[in-house]
């Protein structure tokens, strides 16, 4: 007649998923021997090398411990229930780690006290912390959407030197975020319209400008001069390429990044944490994320993200708080809401793994996928050709591949508007004896779609060169662009 | 497995402790299992090492009784919690060569009283050392 054993949940995993044993023998001592007998594993979590429970395994005989019966001797009915319940312990080392040297700080002056005084009569910065931000030189890569709070709360925050890394120049589209820079800079590059707004708001920082692309041949040289790095990239080659500077040069990476309504914030830092690769070990496929351009952005979001950014720069130059490294932040701005995931060090990472395979920078352009093959392949048509062949009275199908509320923006007259999503499964309402112009906002989705034509044996079709945005452009100034 | 957690919860862990620093805090996280752990309450129980502030202890009776309000709620002990006093978020090798498999250990790290860091940690089948697990908090504004 068998005794059944309760298995608790942490130990089923080695009972083939069993929550109860049915086993034979006479005592305890034997019955917990069957059952080291049947599940072998189980063995070095119950019992000691003697075969007596370990300590902190305590072991129930219906409903009472069998310290206080006969320990394992104790004798067994048939129909009586044994349960292992284990006991939970642990602690902490009873030595504190100790604290980091303090350096020589910069004093400040009457007037630096005055405009910092917010932050002086915080305890978690006060004077010193005030010195520390001082002495700190943090690195923006681009002054955009992310870099616009992320610098103007840099610089109003009394951050020394605040290098930026942007060849860009100021266009009217990106004033719907990008609030560093203002209608009187549009055309000029966007490092000189940022350095005069932050030197306005505060003449004690420093601006070093790099008016150049960040490419592998120059990013460890422009990083290895910074403390922080702040990656406010808008790119995956620039991202892979901030990310393994950084953890080639031990340098904390503070990552932002926003999609429409979604926005994603980490500090990776490689000396304590996880870096970007181990979250992502791989780049998504070109062209599946769409850029702000493509796919467009919430003004507001940038500057969520871009401050979170700065406020975690602060943080690690204070030293204070709990940083965001090791957690990955996402936030969704349509439902307003946080949630955190915890990330892992991921030993098999290329770059900061146990055995790194990634020792100096590569190509990114190449391993994103960028340029490996043309993105344009295909037949395509000039706005001008087109209007050239229209004005003739060429019967052309032209197709308009963008989404519904973007027709509503602009739209060519004559033009059939059918979403590149819905092309596949609306091939029926194109004759393939037409000649079929497709066209979209620049001239990339056109080409996706003329390739799904193609490959469903239509033969005359061309993509519009430059898209609609083109065709306001040259053929139409009256037009309005987006 | 990922331990999924409402902040409150977190937020509660992170609370006591702070109130047990210089001592350590200590309980237990219930919840259902499906694929994933969901925790959905907090048993704080009684540290029952009071010989040293840097250790805790849950005796067996302590988690059986706390085992079966869970289980009356058709709940899971999904793991415990535990606090750092002055110590990062990370296991001690006290807590590797003490720690159950599967049960998610989740530490908060508590420097000068203040509640810091808290990460979850589970015991790699292999070996007597902790992984860190994905513990997923959400919290709603």
């Amino acid at each position: 007649m068998p005794v059944t054993v309760h298995i608790p949940t942490p130990l089923r995993g080695f009972t083939a998923g069993h929550d109860r044993l049915e086993l034979d023998g006479a005592t305890v001592g034997e019955i917990l021997q069957a059952l080291v007998g049947e599940h072998q594993a189980l063995r070095r979590h119950l019992l000691q090398e003697d075969g007596r429970p370990r300590n902190f395994v305590n072991i129930y005989l219906n409903e009472t411990d069998i310290r206080y019966l006969g320990q394992s001797e104790t004798p067994v009915r048939p129909g009586d229930a044994i349960t292992i319940v284990p006991s939970i312990a642990g602690g902490s080392p009873a030595t504190a780690p100790a604290a980091e040297p303090v350096t020589a700080l910069p004093p400040l002056s009457h007037q630096e006290i005055l405009r910092y005084s917010r932050h002086l009569l915080l305890p978690e910065v006060g004077l010193e912390g005030q010195r520390k931000l001082k002495a700190a030189r943090v690195l923006c890569v681009g002054a955009g959407g992310l870099g616009s709070p992320l610098a103007l709360y840099l610089a109003a925050a009394g951050v020394g030197t605040l290098g930026i890394v942007d060849f860009d120049a100021v266009d009217l589209t990106n004033l719907q975020r990008q609030i560093v820079h203002g209608t009187s800079g549009v055309g000029t590059p966007k490092l000189g319209s940022a350095t005069a707004r932050l030197t306005d708001l505060n003449p004690n920082v420093k601006i070093e400008g790099f008016e150049t692309r960040l490419t592998s041949a120059n990013a460890l040289e422009i990083l290895a001069g910074f403390d922080v790095i702040v990656d406010g990239t808008d790119n995956f080659p620039t991202r892979y390429l901030v990310n393994d500077a950084c953890v080639l040069l031990g340098k904390p990476n503070v990552y932002g990044s926003i999609f429409r309504f979604e926005g994603q914030a980490s500090v990776f830092d490689v000396r304590s944490g996880p870096c970007y690769r181990c979250l992502y070990s791989e780049p998504p496929p070109p062209g599946l994320v769409p850029s702000c351009a493509e796919g467009g952005v919430l003004g507001v979001l940038p500057g969520i993200i871009g401050t979170i950014q700065a406020l975690e720069t602060i943080k690690l130059i204070l030293g204070a708080g709990e940083p965001l490294i090791g957690r990955l932040l996402l936030f969704d701005a349509l439902r307003l809401r946080f949630r955190e995931l915890s990330l892992r060090k991921d030993p098999a990472c290329p770059i900061c793994g146990t055995n790194p395979t990634i020792r100096e920078l590569i190509d990114y352009e190449a391993f994103c996928g960028i340029g490996a093959e043309p993105a344009y392949a295909g037949p395509e048509i000039t706005v001008q050709e087109l209007e050239r062949e229209l004005a003739i009275g060429k019967p052309i199908t032209v197709v308009d591949v963008r989404e519904p509320h973007e027709w509503e923006i602009v739209h060519l007259e004559g033009a059939r508007l059918i979403p590149l999503g819905q092309l596949p499964t609306r091939l029926n309402e194109l004759d393939g004896h037409d000649e079929i112009v497709l066209h979209c906002h620049h001239g990339a989705r056109s080409m996706k779609a003329l390739e799904i034509l193609r490959g469903a044996g239509f033969g005359k079709v061309r993509s519009l060169k430059g898209g609609i945005d083109e065709w306001a452009v040259v053929v139409d100034p009256a037009m309005a662009r987006y | 497995m990922t331990l999924r957690m409402p902040a409150q919860l977190l937020d509660q862990v992170r609370r006591e402790g702070e109130q047990a620093y210089p001592s350590e805090c200590c309980g237990a996280i219930a919840g259902p299992v499906d694929g994933e752990k969901r925790a959905v309450r907090l048993y704080p129980v009684a540290n029952r090492r009071t010989d040293d502030p840097h250790r805790y202890l849950i005796e067996a009776e302590q988690l059986r009784s706390v085992e079966r309000d869970a289980r009356a709620n058709n709940w899971e002990i999904l793991g415990f919690y535990h606090s750092h006093p002055d110590h990062p978020a990370t296991p001690s090798e006290f807590d590797s060569s003490h720690a159950w498999p599967w049960y998610s250990y989740l530490i908060v790290a508590v420097a000068n009283g203040r509640a810091e860091s808290a990460a979850s940690w589970v015991l790699d089948p292999d070996r007597p050392r902790m992984l860190r697990e994905t513990l997923d908090v959400e919290s709603e504004v």
